[in-house]
């Protein structure tokens, strides 16, 4: 016998959502298996251990995870402040937050790339001062990358901080607990799942990224450049098989990336009864 | 220990929660913060616990002056309306927070920690809970784990704020006389906050009674219900009657067995246990009828009608106990003649 649901169209609403994730998601990237299949395994593992594809991969992956570190720092923080203090101009602060979302990031990077340069307004800063180059350096792609993730980590943290009960630090408190006490015993254990969320779209969004940083990254093979440029600089050259084969693997070592951080976030959320 | 609280201000923008509070209660003592939403007793309670500053006049727990103290360093305990469990943890571990978080020189060790908290979780009867997370328990359950983790940290004195506010009646019923058996046991200074009149008659020893910032009465819960105060503690605490001492019912009290004296007061409460109802005689002329009739248990509550001479009328509660009434016979509609044994005078 069947068992009736107590919420109707289960039926009809998983069939809508395989024809959607078939339609938009599963038959492109499919796709791009297929297209790589005409490869023989010795070519693709010939394409992708290139040393300068290593090297892209390399700028791309280690640029994303440092950049979607760093703005989850500070994101939470973003996150902390608009939650916790009354301000006046909260309410603009808000809405800026949201702006890389809406920016064209090609204009984003455009922006970071004109001050950041050696010649640029916080550019002559900080090599005067400090003998650090932002642009045209990895340095540069980090940065380009904070700038466009850090919505995400806000966005993600700041509805569980709104929900987070304060009575809880208020009992600590009361139970002896210093404001550092607190902070790791309390509010941490609670709020980190939702960092560790915003730090996994940090990343994914900045693996894909490809607007921004090739305005700021400099684009030297073998040092600032990212491998979404470099499929582009295949494409360019008529080797569509390179550029499927480096496009697969890209997507395969993401895929288990965010696979890693799910299951560590899922652990987390168990092991403090949370699921 | 005991508390004093000494002048007590607190203004929210123009609106003042608290003023002039001055209250002392004794060592030992189990006291009800009672009034109405609104009359500052939950921010009264907080300034007591360091979780809110006063802004004006000082705190002193046994005569030490803890106006300035952070909560943390008052040495109290605190129970929230909604328990504010810490709910990433197990239940053993919410209890054992207190004593795993103190300095190094004072922490008990991991296994005299154990030992404590069983013993807690066995005071509050809920040690077969201890590796379940908040989530998986019920209000009741949780309230009782929120007690015992407060109780950790041997606090000298007891906050409870709202304690049983969020609770089905039955489990409230329970948890009041278990907080009164506890209080004997433990004998620790307790002040807690509640708007339910009952709920402070039944638990505490001393009951406070608050109205828009000030203390209206404070005394053992038989003394504010046989002599209260004011009208306000009066009609807050237990039903009443509500006279005004025009000349028609100055006239029809004294037929009803007051004798009414101008000099003490205005305005006549009388509680519903302190009419007498009896079927009136053919040749009496009460006026006043019975309209209906509630159960409330043992007690039986009956709604009597007066018409007045201006064609208006009054109506007045009345209880009694179920085997009276049923004595009585009464009938929708019957004509009763009353005898009010005492009534409260104030002035309004």
């Amino acid at each position: 016998m069947r068992q009736s649901n107590i919420m109707p169209g289960f039926g009809q609403t998983l069939g809508f959502t395989l024809f959607y994730l078939a339609l938009v998601v599963l038959i492109p990237l499919s796709t791009l298996i297929f297209m790589s299949f005409k490869l023989s395994l010795s070519a693709y593992i010939d394409i992708i251990t290139n040393t300068r594809v290593l090297a892209a991969f390399r700028v791309s992956f280690g640029a994303a995870l440092i950049a979607a570190a760093i703005a989850s720092f500070f994101g939470f923080i973003i996150a902390w402040v608009l939650v916790r203090y009354p301000f006046s101009g909260k309410k603009l602060v808000d809405a800026f937050i949201d702006l890389p979302f809406a920016l064209p990031t090609a204009v984003a990077g455009i922006v970071m790339a004109t001050i950041f340069q050696p010649s640029g307004f916080l550019g002559k800063l900080l090599i005067d001062g400090f003998g650090v180059q932002v642009a045209y350096r990895p340095l540069g792609i980090v940065v380009a990358l904070i700038f466009i993730s850090i919505p995400f980590v806000v966005r993600t943290v700041e509805p569980v901080l709104k929900e987070f009960d304060s009575a809880m630090e208020e009992a600590a408190s009361s139970l002896g607990a210093t404001r550092l006490q607190v902070f790791n015993k309390i509010i941490l254990p609670n709020i980190f799942p939702s960092v560790l969320t915003g730090f996994a779209l940090a990343f994914a969004r900045g693996v894909g990224e490809y607007g921004s940083v090739i305005f700021i990254a400099g684009n030297q093979p073998y040092v600032s450049e990212i491998v979404p440029l470099l499929i582009i600089t295949k494409l360019e050259q008529y080797e569509y098989e390179a550029a499927t084969a480096i496009a697969l693997t890209m997507l395969l070592v993401s895929f288990l990336l965010l696979l890693v951080i799910n299951l560590l976030n899922r652990w987390m959320r168990q092991r403090s009864g949370q699921l | 220990m005991s508390i004093l609280i000494e002048n007590i201000s607190k203004h929210f923008g123009q609106f003042a929660a608290l003023d002039h509070i001055n209250l002392e209660i004794p060592d030992g003592e189990l006291v009800a913060l009672l009034g109405p939403s609104g009359c500052g007793k939950t921010t009264l309670l907080r300034i007591i616990a360091g979780l809110e500053s006063a802004d004006e006049g000082r705190i002193f727990l046994s005569g030490e002056d803890k106006t300035g103290h952070h909560v943390s360093r008052r040495g109290i305990g605190f129970v929230f309306q909604h328990y504010a469990l810490f709910r990433h943890m197990t239940v053993f571990d919410n209890v054992a927070f207190g004593l795993r978080v103190k300095d190094k020189k004072e922490r008990p060790s991991e296994t005299d920690i154990a030992k404590k908290v069983h013993n807690l979780l066995e005071l509050v009867q809920l040690d077969w809970l201890h590796d379940r997370f908040p989530d998986q328990l019920s209000g009741g359950q949780r309230q009782r784990i929120a007690l015992a983790r407060a109780l950790a940290v041997e606090p000298s004195v007891l906050l409870l704020d709202e304690p049983f506010g969020a609770l089905d009646a039955s489990v409230r019923k329970d948890l009041r006389q278990w907080l009164r058996n506890l209080h004997k046991e433990l004998h620790v200074t307790s002040i807690f906050v509640t708007h339910d009149q009952e709920e402070a008659m039944e638990v505490a020893s001393q009951v406070v009674v608050l109205n828009k910032g000030h203390i209206e009465q404070q005394g053992a819960p038989a003394d504010i219900y046989d002599h209260p105060a004011n009208a306000f503690v009066s009609k807050f605490i237990g039903q009443t009657n509500v006279l005004n001492l025009n000349e028609d019912n100055v006239i029809w009290l004294k037929t009803a067995g007051i004798a009414v004296d101008d000099s003490k007061g205005n305005v006549a409460h009388i509680r519903p246990h302190d009419i007498d109802v009896k079927k009136a005689d053919a040749d009496s002329d009460s006026p006043v009828t019975l309209k209906d009739w509630q159960h409330l248990g043992s007690l039986i509550r009956v709604e009597l009608y007066r018409p007045q001479d201006n064609g208006s009328g009054t109506y007045l509660f009345a209880e009694m106990p179920n085997e009276r009434f049923k004595l009585l016979q009464l009938n929708r509609g019957d004509r009763v003649a009353l005898h009010i044994k005492h009534a409260h005078w104030f002035n309004s």
